[in-house]
């Protein structure tokens, strides 16, 4: 078959959706703390982050050929499969945001595919070594490294520039997070586009359209890139209050020290081949900023619900994954029936979100005491 | 299974030493631009020359500082796009 099957149109779009909720999920990842400390307004801040974003889509070559980075076996993977796990994702990346948690949008596709895999193809076509290997050590080491140097560099930070006046300090550190902010979008793009990429060139190969082997067509790498940025610059407002406001109250010098400490982590681990999640790595940079300014409050229960839900993040999305794969697996009816399911779980997260809205004017807000127990129920 | 915990060591060791120097270097230059921004607004005592003076050296130290965070960016760019390697 090599041809523009329906399931192929559906896989497509349903790669491009969940690169639009990657993008939404994660620009609270590099913007959050910039928009806590006022360093740049709201709306500059998703934009600088989506252009950002469009550019890394376009910079980097190095495409994950293997989507899955050999957690899954490509070889048993069928698109079916790819469209469930990208599925269950997509429904968990919308559930979290709802309830403003920064989890990791790679582990939900990882989780996804998994699952998806995993009812699909038999337990065989999942390797489990390599799941704690690629996903479960660096999930684990990279917060726990990136809030460590962040603590120190927050200290330092401010025993260095105690004896500076107070508003020129401020002034200087929140330039300087532009420049941080905008690296952290630069390498989130990179990344995080790449593998809608890999997913949709996957999708054609197996279909016949493209040749084995070969890199992903201009127009995948402009779509992948649009939808990455659009989902950036609709920000994920939610998720920035969670990471600028919820966590601790955060200060443009500990600003700095956050993005710049995920900033080395995310490249020194890219340089040597680790894959790691951009989410885990911002969260853990915060919460060390907020440990390292002395007397500064850290919210330890909503840091705990953080944590919670990237344990919950793969074997929740594992779980969508694994029931949508054994619906979409009984043919073009099956994925009709999960491609309806799909959009009303996601009208109804819509509608719940717009009893409580957060956008650009009150992302600042100190999350509502009420919010705060609707999300832990 | 193969864990490689050396290069986990690696990258905490590194990003650490990186990260916590970016951040050092950048918070010394802009307490020198801090006390550079005082040294030049007019003092109330007669040292105008020394204040001058004191400016100057700290308006260059200030911009050592945060010429080296600029380089340390760029090295970071040139990480992040394949096309440079």
């Amino acid at each position: 078959m090599s041809h523009w099957s329906f399931l192929v149109v559906v896989v497509v779009i349903t790669a491009l959706a969940f690169d639009f909720t990657n993008g939404f999920h994660d620009t609270a990842n590099a913007m959050a703390t910039s928009v806590a400390t006022g360093a740049l307004p709201p709306k500059v801040a998703v934009a600088i982050s989506g252009a950002l974003n469009l550019v890394g889509a376009f910079l980097s070559t190095e495409v994950a050929k293997t989507i899955s980075g050999g957690i899954v076996d490509d070889g048993l993977v069928t698109p079916w499969m790819i469209f469930a796990g990208l599925v269950g994702a997509i429904v968990w990346n919308l559930l979290t945001w709802l309830f403003g948690l920064p989890s990791s949008s790679s582990h939900a596709l990882f989780g996804g595919l998994i699952g998806a895999v995993w009812v699909g193809a038999g337990v065989k076509g999942v390797h489990f070594s390599e799941v704690t290997e690629k996903i479960l050590i660096p999930a684990v080491a990279s917060p726990v490294v990136a809030g460590v140097v962040a603590m120190v560099a927050t200290y330092l930070a401010y025993v260095i520039t105690r004896r500076g006046r107070e508003r020129e300090v401020t002034r200087g550190f929140r330039i300087g997070q532009v420049a941080s902010a905008s690296l952290v979008s630069l390498a989130h793009g990179t990344n995080d586009a790449q593998k809608t990429m890999g997913v949709i060139t996957l999708t054609l190969i197996s279909a016949g359209i493209l040749s084995h082997g070969s890199g992903p067509p201009w127009w995948v790498v402009l779509m992948a890139g649009l939808a990455i940025a659009l989902g950036t610059y609709a920000g994920g407002w939610r998720i920035i209050r969670t990471m600028g406001k919820g966590l601790t109250d955060i200060q443009s010098p500990q600003g700095f020290a956050a993005e710049t400490a995920s900033t080395t982590v995310i490249l020194a681990s890219s340089h040597l081949g680790f894959a790691l999640s951009t989410t885990q790595v911002c969260s853990g940079g915060i919460l060390g900023a907020g440990i390292g300014r002395r007397l500064a409050e850290v919210r330890w229960n909503v840091a705990g619900r953080m944590a919670l839900a990237w344990l919950f993040t793969l074997p929740a999305a594992a779980a969508v994954g694994g029931v949508a794969a054994a619906v979409a697996r009984q043919g073009t009816a099956g994925i009709v029936i999960i491609c309806v399911a799909a959009l009303a779980v996601a009208s109804a997260i819509y509608v719940i979100s717009r009893r409580d809205p957060v956008d650009s004017r009150n992302v600042n807000d100190q999350p509502a005491a009420p919010a705060m127990s609707a999300t832990a129920a | 299974m193969d864990i490689k915990w050396s290069a986990l060591g690696e990258v905490a060791v590194v990003s650490f030493a990186v990260g916590v120097a970016i951040v050092v270097i950048f918070a010394v230059g802009v307490l020198a631009s801090s006390v550079a921004a005082q040294a030049t607004q007019p003092a109330e005592g007669g040292h105008e020359g020394a204040a001058a003076r004191g400016g100057t050296l700290a308006y260059a130290a200030a911009g050592l500082c945060f010429l080296a965070c600029v380089l340390l960016a760029a090295y970071g760019i040139y990480l992040i796009v394949p096309q440079f390697h």
